[in-house]
């Protein structure tokens, strides 16, 4: 089962991409559609079937499809695991990335590539699946590149226009950067098990082979590959660039697949990361960092797409403080909850921009609210959710993990958390308000936005009000359902009842805080960036980030390579190869010299060379004169 | 017999020959310079014949001249046919084997 949950989508994005190729020009809505939602729809159903399996207790399943290396004893085989991690993974990617299949179907419909766009989409998720399946870190490590290629792919899927081209090449660039971190750490722990096997199975098992400064090294150099794929502090500014794409594949990105990528790394091995508690406080406090500066610039963006992209940082932010302190559960959960309302978010989003002929800017909008009645909705339940107000979704994985880190003591990430918690709802409903309630002028007439659009977001409206009931604290009467099937090796901290009561009302009147916030600034008028004060100057200008990156990092490397072509290059390794050209040169003049056509020269040279011979013979031969 | 001025003779003539065909530039005088150094060879193939008693040197010898009197004729009518295309015999003229430039 598992194979063919991997294999079919790999599968049906061949096939449509051979028919693409076959002809470009016809249109061939009904194949594309059938073939690229229904091999997504067939894997949901197998994986939902997986879950109920795992859930009746079956324990963890293994299946193998071939061996791809056999090295001696050393084999690495295409093998698949489905532990409890990875079947909660599938199910809810599967899910969500057939909604957002579903949705792109409408989204795409009249775009030139759609076979296209489908091929590109269904190898994202088979890739995504054959990351989170993966049995060894070299399978999960080929499905981690694909993701990064598919995204490539659909981030550059405009790609008439250069700027999107780079936005693309800016991901896959970024993600490179990480992926050598990831790399190495993978060879480091190879090189440190000495042979005792490459299955997640095996290297749990051995873990007690490598020292506490090795495994430090391995968790520092892995988590380098989550902040690429995961978009954290410092190489996160790829992940608004990829708004490039068409917001399907932003839904994509930033809901089941790609960021999710570096917390499930994370938590796959929380086994090693729970004996390195200092790395996991670094990686908690850059996920603190991520949270919060995402959340700042949020507050100041005036593209619906970026806002969104810069919360998903943020969120991930969430997810990394929770695995870094150990809480795994707790992170897979948000990664759970967030999957749901950011998917709504964006596809809501898309829904708007459609509606709106491709605006973006939230403040080009307004007083939406009567006239899509059903996005609003939705996109109201999906705030509320990110923003945690109870009983959504977003409020039991965000209190769970700022519990978390209030219990652990970390009482200045616990701020930044609630923090940012308290920002999140302000950017969020000022997005919220901004498009569906400001006053605008003069109506334009809004394009119909297809059925195949707007129900998904009920879906995920009804998955992100009910989801986070899967997870409900003990403190309020629940069973931490999804933290006791996941079995993660989660550090626990007991905190009196109270206390906890206490951290979720300051949350959630933290939320209402920054509701209020937003609703007077926002609701009655438009209330754009302006950039009189230095600071909206500075963040609505995203901190000058990519212009201190371009400064220290690429303006360096672009004069080094101009000294290396201007100077290196033609003065010392061409100088060189022109000094031999020179002696040739040379050589060849006094050699035509010779070559003058003048017959009683060629007789002289004749003589020399005879003479020459003879004197040779009379040498050798010892003739005495 | 003494067979030294014979040899000495050879080498003479055969000199004689070679420094003719460097240092003049008629081709009539090239042609006699050859034709010179060829002599010189009969002269020597005789020689040695006398002296190792073999006559198969005077027989080569004997042959040779008939090949020489054939090639002279080869010679003159090359002679004949570069003065037709560049109206000299100045063997410095005809340097088409010169390098391309």
């Amino acid at each position: 089962m598992l194979n063919i949950i991997v294999i079919s989508p790999f599968i049906s994005a061949l096939l449509i991409a051979l028919v693409y190729l076959f002809n470009t020009d016809v249109k061939r809505y009904f194949f594309y559609t059938f073939m690229g939602v229904g091999s997504i729809f067939i894997i949901t159903i197998l994986s939902l079937l997986t879950l109920y399996e795992t859930i009746n207790g079956s324990g963890t399943i293994h299946t193998a499809l071939f061996t791809w290396l056999s090295l001696g004893s050393f084999k690495i085989e295409l093998a698949f695991m489905a532990d409890r991690l990875s079947v909660v993974m599938i199910s809810f990617i599967t899910f969500i990335g057939l909604l957002i299949h579903i949705y792109a179907a409408g989204y795409m419909k009249d775009e030139e590539g759609y076979g296209k766009f489908f091929a590109y989409f269904n190898l994202f998720m088979g890739s995504m699946l054959l990351l989170v399946l993966a049995d060894n870190p070299i399978i999960m490590f080929i499905g981690w590149e694909l993701v990064g290629l598919s995204s490539y792919l659909l981030i550059g899927f405009y790609h008439q226009d250069a700027a999107n081209i780079k936005a693309a090449n800016k991901a896959f660039i970024l993600n490179r950067v990480g992926d050598f971190g990831f790399i190495i750490a993978l060879s480091l722990l190879f090189i440190a098990l000495e042979g005792h096997g490459f299955t997640f199975d095996e290297i749990k098992a051995n873990i007690s082979l490598l020292d506490h400064s090795m495994l430090s090294l391995i968790g520092l150099l892995l988590f380098v590959g989550a902040m690429g794929k995961s978009a954290q502090i410092p190489l996160y500014v790829w992940l608004p660039d990829a708004m490039a794409g068409p917001t399907p594949v932003s839904a994509l990105i930033h809901a089941a697949t790609m960021v999710t990528a570096g917390v499930y790394m994370v938590a796959r091995f929380s086994f090693l990361y729970i004996q390195i508690p200092d790395i996991g406080l670094f990686i908690a406090s850059i996920g603190a960092a991520s949270a919060l500066f995402a959340a700042i610039i949020a507050s100041y963006q005036s593209d619906i797409k970026k806002i969104l992209a810069y919360s998903t940082m943020s969120q991930l932010g969430y997810m990394f403080i929770a695995v870094g302190l150990g809480a795994y559960s707790s992170g897979i959960f948000h990664v759970f909850t967030h999957a749901f309302f950011k998917a709504l978010l964006f596809m809501g989003a898309g829904a708007i921009i459609i509606a709106m002929h491709h605006e973006q800017n939230i403040f080009k909008m307004g007083a939406l609210r009567g006239r899509m009645k059903l996005v609003y909705i939705t996109m109201l339940i999906a705030t509320l959710a990110i923003s945690g107000i109870p009983p959504f979704a977003g409020f039991f994985s965000k209190d769970a993990i700022l519990v978390t880190a209030f219990a652990g003591e970390h009482y200045l990430i616990w701020t930044i958390g609630s923090l940012t918690a308290a920002m999140t709802s302000f950017y969020m409903f000022r997005l919220l308000f901004t498009v569906f309630h400001s006053p605008v002028e003069g109506r334009r007439a809004l394009r119909n936005v297809p059925k195949s659009m707007t129900y998904p977001l009920v879906i995920l409206a009804f998955g992100s009000a009910t989801a986070g009931f899967l997870g409900v604290n003990e403190a309020y009467g629940g069973k931490m359902l999804i933290n006791n099937f996941l079995s993660l090796p989660d550090t626990l901290h007991k905190l009196p009842h109270s206390t906890e009561y206490m951290i979720g009302a300051l949350n959630v009147s933290l939320g209402f805080v920054g509701m209020l916030f937003a609703y007077k600034m926002f609701a009655f008028s438009k209330h754009e960036p302006t950039e009189e004060l230095l600071f909206t100057r500075v963040a609505s200008n995203k901190f000058y980030i990519d212009e201190i990156y371009e400064f220290l990092i690429i303006k360096p490397l672009v004069n080094m390579s101009h000294f290396i072509a201007k100077v290196i290059d033609p003065k010392i390794f061409d100088g060189f190869i022109n000094l031999n050209v020179w002696f040739y040169l040379t050589a060849s003049k006094l050699f035509t010299r010779l070559q003058n056509g003048k017959v009683r020269y060629y007789a002289l040279y004749i003589l020399a060379g005879v003479s020459g011979m003879s004197l040779f013979l009379i040498y050798k031969l010892g003739v005495a004169l | 017999m003494n067979t030294d001025p014979f040899f000495l003779l050879v080498t003479l003539l055969f000199s004689i020959g070679l420094v003719g065909i460097i240092s003049r530039r008629n081709l009539f005088v090239v042609y006699m310079s050859i034709e010179l150094m060829l002599s010189s060879i009969n002269l020597l193939l005789a020689t040695l014949s006398k002296v190792l008693g073999d006559a198969s040197g005077s027989v080569m010898a004997l042959l040779l001249i008939a090949v020489i009197a054939a090639e002279a004729t080869l010679f003159l009518a090359i002679i004949i046919h570069l003065y037709k295309t560049k109206n000299s015999l100045d063997s410095d003229n005809f340097i088409d084997l010169k390098e391309i430039k």
